[in-house]
């Protein structure tokens, strides 16, 4: 019962975090050996540059990529933390109290694609790169990702880090034990659109009745959502004005309606993505196809762990290209060090960063430039098969147009598809889920 | 110097106004030691109401002046005057999560108290290792609250779980615990039993101990059963502690927090697709840090504070009424 005192010790540890943090921010200026060499800009005291992240495994991927700078930069040292493995609930609220308290972000931050319409909205929170010569590089990145760098006093503020593009996942065993072809070319053609996909589900599942044909409902409404919109003005609950149009615009409807229909023909494992029943039932083969962007395979491959080595692999996705999620990299206003950090951005947006975080997370590239080179072109995954991810996750990136995600689009989509779970899980009525779904949605937006 | 203090206080109670002449003309004719002996105290407890000021009074005015605002995280703050009250008061989500918030305290305080109270008096007997039961029954209190609810949910998890794993010896089809209100309701109230019953019942055991022998004595002389003599003797002598294991665990229970969010997986702060186990505390939290929207949680935490007033009200007026006495 006396959960105050618990909750209020909490707080104090939350508290003292967050000043280690604002400390190990601010005290930034460690001595160290000034020996020459290394950065050609280098400025006369060494500084240090913390980047926060978020994400689950290997999260941006900057393992190697920091390593690399911090022994050619001695006066620029880069350190890494990340922070969460959750964006929306953990991540981002943090990131908003610190950039509100002025005190506590890194001199780097990711921002999810999700919250750059929140993260435009408040250009009085980020450095204008534009400052630093970083505007020089539009030409290495899709419209797409470049327009969602601008916030809305025109300025760049972010740089694009991966983008998701989208692929199926699927466990070739079971799919052999199904007796459906387990080849990933193969697997590709049986499902042209999504009524194949459907038909392919219940063949599999009347084959295999202990596993389920999908995960749940988020890594499908997104897969969906993420072609639809595309094809619907380019936007998803928010339309450009930064009105909610949750119940207007015809590509939610669809990717809605298309997971009731999954979930009403039984296809689902009924697992809500990112939790830990999630997890367990990826290493459980609790069910075996999942919508799956480029950092997905990243996720797969550390939930399923060493024992399903193989067992996974990569095929097109039904009904075309789409993107889910990828990042952005922007430094906040109160960096002590901004000049130092752009330098350390444009290496991480840069075509070596963004290769490195490829090889270390499978997080596609965004730079064109990184995606042309074979090192992600040719990249073949061994946990799947050895699955030529560059080449899949390539093509199905090629002529993505900027999707307009609104100012709560986090809010939003977190609350919508709490509905869709429920929906799947059986406490919402098939019945009232839409009503509900548009209620969830507009009340997070108000 | 406390014992000095002290000392002359319980004299108080017969003759106050020679007592404290006879402390002044020990004391007499030394003005430090005077303004020691009268400043001390207040600067020895200054502390607490420093910190109760900056860490209590402090946010509480300002959750008040935040709550009168749309105050947005990090972003526009605009005066609204009592507009978020007015709205939360006719929002259904809210009221939800003070439903769900008051039902788990009552499934899962009612039975505790009463478990708390039986277990108090097996171990107020004279039964062999009564030092073991005593220890044993406080042990769940040392672990912390996340671990007992992380451990908890895995044991009621649909798939893999134990819970649903016995049940289905006797034919039960798997249940989704986190699925309904009322399965919910007991998973979490579950947790909250595991952990504080041996804690009340280790207060109530210590004010059992307070109470005099010679009146169980005199009870048996006159032939009353033990039951009889816990209902005429031992309840109605709790009473001041028991009112106080109640005020806290109104308190603890109307601001449950932890055990429903690791009950649900992720700190999405929902309580379920449709808030079917999502307390007041949950719904501050969702809405201030997940939806950002700070003024209506500050609003919502106010409207807490006078829900766990209210509670305690109605709380004590039954306490008081045990024993049957006044």
């Amino acid at each position: 019962m006396l959960n105050t005192k618990r909750q209020g010790k909490l707080a104090a540890i939350a508290v003292l975090t967050a000043s280690a943090m604002a400390l190990t921010a601010c005290g930034s200026d460690e001595p160290a050996a000034t020996n020459a060499g290394g950065g050609s800009s280098a400025p006369a005291e060494p500084v240090t540059i913390t980047v926060h992240t978020f994400g689950g495994g290997n999260n941006f991927g900057y393992g190697e990529a920091v390593k690399k700078w911090n022994a050619e930069h001695p006066n620029i040292q880069v350190k890494h933390e990340n922070l969460t493995d959750r964006f929306e609930d953990v991540y981002l609220p943090q990131l908003l109290q610190k950039l509100q308290a002025g005190s506590g972000t890194g001199d780097i931050v990711g921002i999810d694609e999700g919250a750059m319409g929140l993260m435009k909205a408040r250009p009085q929170f980020f450095t204008d790169l534009g400052q630093y010569g970083l505007d020089s590089r539009k030409a290495d990145f899709p419209a797409a990702k470049w327009e969602n760098g601008i916030n809305k006093d025109g300025k760049l503020f972010a740089l694009g880090t991966d983008i998701g593009g989208m692929a199926m996942c699927y466990r070739k065993d079971l799919f052999e034990k199904a007796g459906l072809p387990g080849d990933r070319e193969e697997v590709g053609k049986l499902w042209p659109d999504w009524n194949a996909f459907m038909e392919v589900g219940k063949k599999f599942q009347e084959k295999v009745p202990g596993t389920k044909f999908l995960d749940g409902p988020n890594t499908l409404y997104n897969t969906i959502l993420s072609q639809e919109a595309p094809k619907n003005g380019n936007i998803a609950y928010f339309d450009t004005n930064n009105q909610l149009v949750i119940d207007k615009n015809p590509a939610i409807k669809t990717a809605f309606d298309t997971v009731k229909s999954f979930s009403e023909a039984g296809l689902t494992a009924k697992l809500a993505s990112f939790t830990n029943e999630w997890n367990a039932g990826t290493k459980k083969g609790a069910f075996a196809v999942m919508g799956c962007p480029a950092w997905m395979v990243g996720v797969i491959e550390g939930n399923a762990g060493e024992e399903n080595k193989g067992n996974w692999d990569v095929a097109a996705v039904p009904g075309g290209a789409g993107n889910w999620g990828g990042s952005y990299l922007a430094i906040p206003a109160q960096s002590k060090h901004p000049k130092e950090a752009a330098e350390v951005l444009n290496y991480l947006t840069g075509k070596d960063g963004h290769i490195a975080a490829f090889k270390e997370a499978n997080a596609f590239p965004s730079s064109l430039v990184a995606q042309k080179d074979p090192a992600v072109a040719d990249k073949t995954n061994p946990y799947f098969n050895d699955a030529p991810v560059g080449k899949i996750f390539g093509a199905s990136t090629e002529g993505l147009l900027p999707v307009f995600l609104g100012e709560k689009h986090a809010q939003v989509k977190t609350a919508a598809e709490k509905v869709l779970e429920g929906m799947d899980k059986g406490s919402i009525p098939y019945a009232e889920a839409w009503d509900k779904f548009i209620e969830a949605g507009t009340k997070a937006a108000g | 110097m406390t014992l000095n203090v002290d000392a002359p206080a319980p004299a108080r109670k017969t003759g106050p106004r020679r007592s404290s002449g006879n402390r002044g003309a020990k004391r007499g004719g030394n003005g430090l030691a005077r303004f020691d002996l009268r400043a001390t105290p207040y600067f020895l407890v200054s502390p607490y109401f420093l910190l109760f000021t900056l860490f209590g009074l402090f946010p509480l005015g300002y959750t008040l002046w935040v709550s009168l605002h749309d105050w947005e995280l990090a972003g526009d703050k605009t005066f609204l005057g009592l507009d978020n009250y007015t709205e939360l008061i006719a929002d259904e989500a809210f009221w939800n999560a003070v439903v769900n918030t008051v039902g788990i305290f009552v499934i899962a305080t009612i039975p505790q108290l009463v478990m708390a109270l039986l277990l108090a008096n097996a171990l107020n007997k004279r039964i062999r290792g009564r030092l073991f039961f005593r220890l044993g029954i406080l042990l769940p209190l040392v672990t912390s609250v996340v671990a007992v609810a992380v451990v908890f949910t895995q044991l009621y998890g649909r798939d893999y779980g134990m819970v649903n794993w016995v049940l289905s010896l006797f034919g039960v089809e798997a249940i989704e615990w986190q699925n309904q209100s009322w399965s919910a309701w007991i998973a979490i109230a579950t947790m909250i039993d595991w952990r504080w019953t041996g804690y009340n019942a280790i207060i109530l055991l210590a004010a059992m101990q307070t109470i005099p022998k010679d009146l169980y004595e005199a009870a048996s002389l006159d032939g009353a059963s033990p039951r009889r003599q816990f209902w005429q003797i031992t309840v109605p002598m709790l009473r001041p502690t028991l009112i106080f294991v109640v005020f806290v665990s109104t308190i603890g229970g109307l601001t449950l927090f932890a055990e429903p969010v690791m009950f649900e997986g992720n700190p999405t702060m929902a309580g379920g697709a449709t808030g079917q186990y999502q307390t007041v505390a949950m719904f501050i939290v969702k809405e201030g840090f997940r939806d950002f929207d700070m003024g209506y949680a500050s609003a919502a935490a106010w409207m807490l504070f006078a829900l766990i007033l209210i509670g305690i009200l109605i709380n004590y007026s039954f306490t008081r009424r045990i024993g049957g006495n006044k």
